[in-house]
C-alpha cells in the first residue's frame, strides 16, 4: 500500500512540475500575471509530493518491505536502522529519488527566497527548474522505479553493500547531491536570463548565493567521500582519480570559477558571457556526472548499475538540457557587450587568470577522464589514464593558480595598486620559504623541490589570506562577511596544500607479518601487536586485533584495527585502526590470518593528512560566512538596471 | 540483462575484496630502493579484475599473484621498463596507470601544455582589449579607483547613530 | 561571433562520443596476445597429479584452452554448452583449473561432466598470468602451430561460439565453415 501511495505520489508529483514549468514559460512569454501566479503554489505541491514519495520508500526500508525489489535488493533485517535509511540512496533508483528530492527543495527555496525577484524572471527560474525535475522524474519512472514489487516477496533482503555501511558514507550522496542539484540554481538563472535576454550587475548579485551555498555543499561532500576513502578502504588512500570522483571535481572547479566570475559581474558588470557559460557549464558537468555513473561508458568503483538502455535515456536527456542551454548561449552571449576597462594587473584580471586556470584544470580532467572512450572509438589499442597522469595535469594549472592567489587576494579593482603590498607579500614569500625548508630538513629529514614549492605555497597562502582582515580591523575598520569569509575561505585552500603536500613528500608505508609480540617500526614510531580477539556486531563477525602505539618511551595511543565477515553478503571487510593527531595519523590495518598466530599487516605514518580536509571544511566555512553579507538579504527588483555602463559597485551595495 | 548479472556479481565480488589481500605477507625488501621501486610499480599497474584501482590497493587473487611477479622480477635484478613490459605483452597498454607516450597519447602527454598556452592566448586577449579601454572609459565617471568588496580602502567604521 | 558557437559544437562531439560509448563494454581488454605464439606450458594432471599436462603434445592441431575455477559463477553458466561443443567439435579443449582447490575441481567435473581432453591445474597462476588471463572464465583457440587464434572473456554462448569461434576453427582445420551450428552433412 505505501509503495504504491509513493509510486502515485511521483506521478503526482512529475504532473504539478510539468505545470509549474508550462505556466512558468508560457506566463512569462505572454506577460500573464495570472499564469506566473501558478508557479510557485506548483513548486510547493510538487516538493509536498516528492517528500511524500521517498518518505513512502524510507518508510518501506524501515519496515523491511522486502516485496518491493529494490528494498530486497538493497537491506536486509539485520541492518541497524540508521543504514537501512542509508540504504535508500544505496543504490540507482533510490539515489535517482533522492536527486529529485533534493531539487525539489531546492527549487522550494528558490520560491521562498525569491519573491524580490521580477515575476517574470522568477517564473522563468522556477519553470527551469521544474523542466529539469520533470525529466529526472520521467527517467525514473520510466526505467528506474525503485517502487516495483517483488512477486513472490522475497524472506529477507540481500543487505546494503558492507562498504556503505558507515556514517560517512551514509550521509555523503544527500551532501554531495546537495552541492551537484544546488548548481541547478545558477543554471536556472542564467537559461532565465537568456531567454529574458537581459544579463546585469543584478543578476550576479541574486545569483551569487545561491551558488555559493551550492558549492559549500559540493566542497563537504567531495571531502566526505575522500575522507571515507582513506579510513574505510584499507590501505590509506585519499584521491584516485575515478572516473566518478573526476565527475564530481569538475563541476567543484568550475563552481568556484564561477563564484569568482559573479563577483567580477557584480562589481564591475564585466565578465558576463563568462558567468554565463560558467553557470551553465556547472550544471552540465554535474548532469555529465550522473550520466557517467548510470551508462556504463566508464569502469568505476561507484557505478552504479550499468545499463546501456538507461545510458541512452539520460544521453538524450543531456543533449536536450544542455544542448538546449548552450544553443542559447550562441544566440544570446554575442549580445552581452560591456565597454569598462581594467589594467593589466587589476583584480579583474587576476579574478581572470584565476578562472582560466580553473577551466583549464577542469577542461584537462574531462579531457583525460574521455580520451581512453575516443582511443577505442578511433579502434587504436585501449589505454588507461590514472594518477600519474591526473597529477602531472592537474599541477600544471594549480601551481601557477596558487602563485598568483597569494597575490591576486590584494589586488583593487581596476588598477591593481600592488606598490602598498608588493615588500610584505614578498617578504612573507621569503618567511615561507625559510619555513618551508625548516619543516622539511628539520622534521621530516629530506626536502624535495615540489615539496618545498608546496609548503612555502601553503604557508604563503596562510599569512597572505590574513594579512588584509587583520589589517583592517589594526584600522578600526568594519569587516564584512565578504571579506571575512574570502580570508577564511583562502586559508582553507593554503591549510589544504600544506596537507596534500606533507602526506604525498613523507608517507611511509609497510606490509608484513607480524605475530603476537611483535614491534614494527615506522615513522619513529613503535607498533606493538598485542593480539587478537573476537568481536560479534549487528550483522557481522569480525576479528579485533590490538596494537599498543609509542614513540620512545612515551605512549601514544592502542589501535584496534579489525577484519570484519558481513553474515549476508559474505563480504570482508577491514577496519582500520587510526590514531589522529595535529602532525600526523597513524594507521594500522589487518590482512590475511597467515596461520600459525601470524597476520598480514599493513602499517602507515601519514604525517599532515587531516588539514586536507580541514583545508575543505575551512573553505566551506568561507563560503557560508561570505553569504551572510547584508547585500544578499533582501532582493530589490525595483532598483535600477544599467547595462553595459560600470556602474559604481559602491553604490550598487549600500 | 546477463550483463547486469555479471556487472553485479562483479561489483559484489570487488566490494567484498575490498579488506584484506591487498596487504602482502611477506616482509618488504631490505634494500629501500628496490622497496620503492616495488611500491611505485604496483601502484601504477591496473588490477584488471575490478578495474579501478592498482595492484597495490586491490584485494583481488590475481592483484597479489601479480605483485609477487613483480617482486621475483625485482630480486631477479629486471629494469623497471622490463617489468612493465612483462605486463602488457600479457595485458597490453591497457594494464598501465601511466598512458605510454605513444602517437596515439601525444595529445593527452601535451594536453596540459597545449591547455595552458590556449588559455594565456585567452588571457592576453581579453586583457589587453580591457587594457586599451582603460584609457578611453568615458562612461565610468564615478567609479572610484582602488575598492575592494564594496568598501573603499580607508573608510572609518562607521558608528552608530545616537 | 563564432566563438560562443564553440561550446555547442564541442559538446555535440561529446554526445556522439559519448553515443559510441554506450555501444560497448568499456570491461572487455583486449588480448594483445592475438596472432601471438601461445606460452607454452607444463602442469600437473588434476586427475593425475603425478602426470603433466602441456600444450605441446598438441602441436599439429588445433585446440581450445578453457580457462575454469569452481569459485567462478560464469563457469557455471558455460558448462553445459561446453560439454556439448566436447561432443561435436573436431578440436579437442584443454581445461585449465585456475586457483582451484583439486578436490572441488574433482567433484566439480564428475557432478556436471567432463568436457576435457585434459585438465591442467594452475595453483600458483603463473600461466594463466602468461596467457594474459584476467578473470574466469576464458576461452582461447589455438591453431596448430601453436598460435593464438582468438580469446573470448565472459561465459560462452551459443551464438558466440557460432559467431566467433566456428568459422577459424572451420578454417583452422580446412573445411569450408558449415552454415549452421550442428548441420550434418
Amino acid at each position: 500500500m505505501i509503495p504504491e501511495l509513493g509510486h502515485f505520489a511521483l506521478i503526482l508529483a512529475l504532473c504539478l512540475a510539468l505545470v509549474q514549468a508550462g505556466f512558468g514559460l508560457a506566463g512569462a512569454f505572454w506577460r500573464r500575471e495570472d499564469w506566473m501566479a501558478v508557479t510557485r503554489p506548483a513548486v510547493a505541491g510538487h516538493f509536498v509530493f516528492v517528500a511524500l514519495a521517498f518518505g513512502c520508500l524510507v518508510a518501506s526500508f524501515v519496515a523491511n518491505d522486502f516485496s518491493l525489489h529494490y528494498v530486497a535488493m538493497n537491506s536486509n533485517s539485520a541492518l541497524p536502522t540508521f543504514y537501512r535509511v542509508a540504504a535508500v540512496w544505496g543504490a540507482h533508483e533510490g539515489s535517482l529519488l533522492l536527486w529529485i528530492v533534493v531539487l525539489a527543495a531546492w527549487t522550494l527555496a528558490v520560491a521562498i527566497f525569491s519573491r524580490g525577484l521580477p515575476t517574470p524572471f522568477g517564473a522563468r527560474v522556477l519553470a527551469v527548474l521544474g523542466l529539469i525535475s520533470a525529466g529526472f522524474m520521467t527517467f525514473t519512472l520510466a526505467t528506474s522505479n525503485p517502487f516495483l514489487r517483488l512477486m513472490p516477496a522475497a524472506a529477507d533482503g540481500n543487505d546494503l553493500n558492507p562498504l556503505l555501511q558507515d556514517f560517512a558514507l551514509a550521509i555523503h550522496p544527500p551532501i554531495l547531491y546537495t552541492g551537484y542539484v544546488g548548481l541547478a540554481v545558477a543554471f536556472s538563472f542564467a537559461i532565465a536570463a537568456m531567454l529574458e535576454g537581459r544579463l546585469d550587475q543584478h543578476w550576479a548579485r541574486w545569483t551569487r548565493p545561491w551558488t555559493t551555498v551550492a558549492w559549500m555543499f559540493l566542497t563537504i561532500g567531495i571531502a566526505l567521500g575522500s575522507w571515507w576513502a582513506y579510513y574505510e578502504l584499507g590501505w590509506g588512500g585519499w584521491w584516485f582519480w575515478d572516473p566518478v570522483e573526476n565527475a564530481s571535481f569538475m563541476p567543484w572547479l568550475i563552481a568556484t570559477a564561477l563564484i569568482h566570475s559573479l563577483a567580477v559581474t557584480e562589481k564591475r558588470g564585466l565578465f558576463k558571457s563568462w558567468t554565463l557559460l560558467l553557470a551553465i557549464l556547472g550544471f552540465s558537468l554535474s548532469l555529465l556526472g550522473t550520466f557517467l555513473v548510470r551508462s556504463g561508458v566508464l569502469t568505476s568503483v561507484h557505478a552504479f548499475a550499468t545499463d546501456p538502455a538507461r545510458g541512452l535515456f539520460v544521453l538524450i536527456f543531456l543533449f536536450l538540457s544542455i544542448g538546449g542551454a548552450l544553443a542559447l548561449y550562441a544566440w544570446r552571449a554575442p549580445k552581452l557587450g560591456s565597454s569598462s576597462g581594467f589594467e593589466m594587473w587589476s583584480r579583474e584580471s587576476f579574478l581572470l587568470f584565476n578562472n582560466i586556470l580553473l577551466v583549464v584544470a577542469a577542461g584537462l580532467i574531462l579531457f583525460g577522464t574521455l580520451y581512453p572512450i575516443f582511443v577505442e572509438w578511433l579502434q587504436l589499442p585501449k589505454v588507461s589514464i590514472g594518477a600519474p597522469w591526473f597529477t602531472w595535469a592537474f599541477l600544471a594549472p594549480m601551481l601557477p593558480l596558487i602563485a598568483l592567489l597569494g597575490f591576486g587576494m590584494h589586488a583593487a579593482w581596476k588598477h591593481a595598486r600592488m606598490a602598498q603590498h608588493k615588500k610584505p607579500l614578498l617578504i612573507g614569500l621569503g618567511l615561507a620559504l625559510l619555513a618551508a625548508i625548516v619543516i622539511a630538513v628539520a622534521v621530516f629529514g629530506s626536502a624535495a623541490v615540489l615539496t618545498i614549492v608546496g609548503l612555502t605555497a601553503g604557508l604563503w597562502l596562510l599569512y597572505s589570506s590574513l594579512r588584509d582582515p587583520i589589517a583592517r580591523m589594526r584600522r578600526g575598520h568594519s569587516l564584512s562577511p565578504s571579506v571575512l569569509g574570502m580570508a577564511i575561505a583562502h586559508f582553507g585552500v593554503g591549510l589544504f596544500v600544506i596537507g596534500v603536500t606533507g602526506v604525498e613528500s613523507y608517507k611511509i608505508q609497510k606490509d608484513m607479518p607480524m605475530r603476537p609480540g611483535d614491534v614494527a617500526e615506522v615513522g619513529g614510531y613503535q607498533f606493538a601487536f598485542r593480539g587478537l580477539r573476537n568481536v560479534n556486531g549487528p550483522n557481522y563477525v569480525a576479528v579485533e586485533g590490538e596494537f599498543r602505539v609509542t614513540r620512545g618511551d612515551r605512549e601514544i595511543a592502542t589501535l584496534h584495527p579489525q577484519k570484519r565477515m558481513y553474515r549476508v553478503q559474505q563480504g570482508a571487510m577491514t577496519e582500520a585502526g587510526i590514531s589522529v593527531g595535529w602532525t600526523r595519523d597513524l594507521f594500522v590495518a589487518l590482512g590475511e590470518d597467515l596461520g600459525a598466530g601470524a597476520w598480514s599487516v599493513r602499517v602507515q605514518y601519514k604525517p599532515l593528512i587531516r588539514y586536507i580536509w580541514l583545508g575543505a571544511l575551512i573553505m566551506a566555512l568561507g563560503g557560508i560566512v561570505a553569504t551572510t553579507d547584508r547585500r544578499y538579504r533582501t532582493v530589490k527588483a525595483s532598483e535600477p538596471v544599467s547595462q553595459g555602463a560600470g556602474a559604481p559597485a559602491g553604490g550598487v551595495a549600500t | 540483462m546477463k550483463r547486469l548479472l555479471a556487472t553485479l556479481a562483479l561489483a559484489v565480488v570487488c566490494a567484498g575484496a575490498f579488506t584484506a589481500h591487498a596487504i602482502d605477507a611477506v616482509e618488504g625488501f631490505d634494500d629501500p630502493k628496490l622497496q620503492a621501486r616495488y611500491d611505485k610499480l604496483t601502484s601504477e599497474l591496473r588490477c584488471l579484475v575490478c578495474q579501478s584501482g592498482s595492484i597495490a590497493e586491490s584485494n583481488a587473487l590475481l592483484a597479489a599473484d601479480l605483485r609477487r611477479e613483480v617482486r621475483s622480477m625485482l630480486a631477479a635484478g629486471k629494469t623497471d621498463d622490463e617489468i612493465r613490459r612483462f605486463m602488457t605483452d600479457r595485458y597490453g597498454d591497457f594494464v598501465l596507470y601511466r598512458p605510454p607516450f605513444a602517437p596515439r597519447t601525444w595529445l593527452l602527454w601535451f594536453g596540459p601544455a597545449l591547455f595552458l598556452l590556449l588559455g594565456g592566448f585567452v588571457a592576453f586577449r581579453v586583457v589587453s582589449r580591457r587594457a586599451a579601454m582603460v584609457a578611453s572609459d568615458a562612461d565610468d565617471p564615478g567609479a572610484p579607483d582602488a575598492m575592494i568588496e564594496g568598501e573603499q580602502v580607508d573608510r572609518p567604521r562607521r558608528t552608530r547613530a545616537p | 561571433m563564432w566563438k560562443y558557437v564553440l561550446p555547442l559544437a564541442g559538446f555535440g562531439l561529446l554526445v556522439v562520443a559519448f553515443y559510441f560509448g554506450l555501444q560497448r563494454n568499456p570491461s572487455v581488454i583486449p588480448s594483445p596476445l592475438i596472432g601471438k605464439p601461445a606460452p607454452v606450458f607444463s602442469l600437473p594432471n588434476l586427475h593425475d597429479p603425478q602426470a603433466q599436462v602441456s600444450n605441446a603434445n598438441y602441436r599439429g592441431r588445433p585446440y581450445l584452452l578453457n580457462v575454469w575455477g569452481t569459485w567462478c559463477v560464469g563457469c557455471r553458466q558455460e558448462h553445459d554448452l561446453l560439454n556439448e561443443i566436447a561432443q561435436s567439435s573436431p578440436v579437442p579443449m584443454i581445461g585449465l583449473n585456475w586457483k582451484d582447490d583439486s578436490e572441488l575441481a574433482k567433484a566439480w567435473l564428475e557432478q556436471l561432466g567432463n568436457p576435457y581432453a585434459a585438465t591442467a591445474v594452475d595453483q600458483e597462476g603463473r600461466v594463466a598470468i602468461d596467457w594474459g588471463v584476467y578473470g574466469a572464465p576464458e576461452t582461447f583457440l589455438v591453431s596448430a602451430d601453436g598460435q593464438i587464434l582468438h580469446k573470448h572473456v565472459a561465459p560462452l554462448t551459443r551464438e558466440i561460439w557460432e559467431r566467433d569461434f566456428v568459422p577459424k576453427i572451420s578454417a583452422a582445420i580446412g573445411i569450408p565453415a558449415p552454415a549452421a551450428a550442428g548441420a550434418q552433412p
